[in-house]
């Protein structure tokens, strides 16, 4: 027991690492919200779009969308982060994994507004067109509203799994929690700064979790 | 053009690191075939005991899947990987990914079975007891079928998940199909294999990822149906 307190709780090293750690918290968070923020912004104008447009012009967005639901989000980090300079785009990891995760959130978003959109009856459309209103207004003011409660379950779900992935940063460099806590390991031959690491994340996302729980309560998918 | 073709898929270095690509996509296909099984038990089992639990154990249970689902599986991983040494338990790649992932996995496959499970009727249950099965009986033969199927595309979904998350044994340095990329990209520095690697990838995932969207547009338009009959027939039994 005693060496299991040293070796994964020890307060020598918890102190040592503490401000550090409480650095790679606040960039954890801000690409956090970064990839909140544009990824779903992204997504529910690209949904939006692939309602308005005609059926030729919608292969480009599910193609996007299909490719970014695909490809692991490590996978689209590392290409990111090793492919780009390549291509003459050199960014630093933050912004490849801000980038990346953007876009995976993006093409969940759109695939998850776009079949909310299309679930919305017909009769709807129908009707609100029938009282004189644009198909700009009556997508968004009759049949967007209707849709998001119908999505804001899925969505939410889909948001908190891509926003756990900002700890994927820690392979391409990011001095993120996992990373700062990585460093830490090797340097103290300690696991202390992991178990500071765990518990952080979990403070950082149960809210969430819980909060996913009431929205499922709330808007239930079915019926 | 020239110059893309050099850096992003460059044929001389395809032709070398092939053979170590498909045998990472054999390892990613195993790993995925070793944690998913594993997972789908473990959270079909987690199910099982939420829905004949009730007070304290029901509130214990889901404080474990909670847990489990807001702890990121590669913290998770490395935890276990790195940690276990440091108390003098040695533990191998292999051993570390199938009990984190399955730690992670079950959470969600607990949450996808549960909601199944929870939306069959009772009167499912009632009627299987009433013929004289047992519990064991109705839960197996009547209520998880029903349940399954009206989950299908959640778990599509959750094995897509997964099948992405071996990528993240390449930080543990099992041979996989990213990690071998990496070991490639990094003896040609040429990008070609990780190109390569995500365009396998793409290719593995893809069909699943269409048949996802299949069935949910499915689901949405099922729902909207019962939807519209249970209307009628209120309003049916309005006009009578």
């Amino acid at each position: 027991m005693g060496r299991f307190v040293d070796q994964f709780i020890n307060p020598v090293i918890w102190a040592r690492y503490w401000d550090e750690m409480l650095g790679a918290i606040g960039l954890t968070v801000q690409l956090t919200l970064l990839v909140l923020l544009t990824g779903l912004l992204l997504g529910l104008v690209l949904g939006l779009i692939r309602v308005a447009v005609p059926p030729l012009f919608r292969i480009p967005i599910v193609i996007f969308a299909d490719v970014f639901r695909a490809i692991p989000p490590l996978v689209i980090l590392v290409v990111n982060y090793f492919a780009l300079p390549f291509a003459g785009i050199r960014l630093s990891g933050f912004d490849c994994a801000w980038l990346g995760l953007c876009l995976v959130l993006a093409a969940f978003t759109e695939e998850i507004i776009y079949g909310g959109l299309r679930a919305v009856g017909k009769g709807q459309w129908e009707a609100a067109r029938s009282t004189g209103l644009g198909s700009v207004t009556t997508l968004m003011l009759i049949v967007f509203p209707q849709a998001l409660r119908m999505t804001v379950a899925p969505l939410t779900n889909r948001t908190i799994a891509i926003a756990k992935n900002t700890a994927l940063g820690s392979v391409i460099a990011v001095p993120e929690i996992l990373n700062i806590a990585m460093s830490a390991l090797s340097n103290s031959a300690n696991s202390t700064p992991l178990t500071m690491a765990a518990l952080f994340y979990i403070v950082l996302f149960a809210p969430l979790i819980v909060f996913s729980r009431w929205i499922e309560h709330r808007f239930p998918q079915r019926g | 053009m020239d110059a893309v073709l050099t850096n992003f898929a460059n044929g001389d270095i395809l032709a070398i690191t092939w053979r170590p690509l498909l045998a990472g996509l054999a390892q990613t296909m195993l790993l995925s075939l070793l944690v998913i099984p594993l997972g789908a038990i473990a959270g079909l089992l987690i199910a099982a005991l939420f829905v004949v639990s009730a007070g304290l154990a029901r509130v214990l249970l889901m404080v474990w899947i909670d847990f489990f689902r807001a702890f990121p599986p590669l913290v998770l991983l490395i935890y276990l990987y790195f940690g276990a040494p440091l108390l003098g338990y040695e533990i191998s790649a292999y051993a570390a990914i199938a009990v984190s992932f399955t730690l992670n996995t079950s959470s969600y496959f607990a949450e996808i079975f549960r909601a199944g499970i929870e939306g069959v009727p009772r009167g499912q249950w009632h009627a299987a007891r009433a013929t004289g099965m047992s519990w064991l009986q109705s839960f197996f033969v009547i209520v998880l079928p029903q349940g399954t199927r009206a989950v299908l595309p959640d778990l599509l979904s959750n094995i897509i998940t997964i099948t992405q998350l071996t990528a993240l044994a390449s930080v543990v340095s099992v041979p996989e199909l990213l990690h071998t990329a990496q070991l490639a990209q990094a003896t040609s520095y040429n990008v070609t294999p990780i190109i390569a690697a995500a365009v396998i990838y793409l290719a593995l995932l893809w069909p699943l990822v269409r048949l996802m969207s299949h069935l949910d547009a499915r689901r949405y338009s099922t729902k909207l149906s019962a939807a519209a009959t249970q209307r009628r027939r209120r309003q049916e039994t309005a006009d009578e």
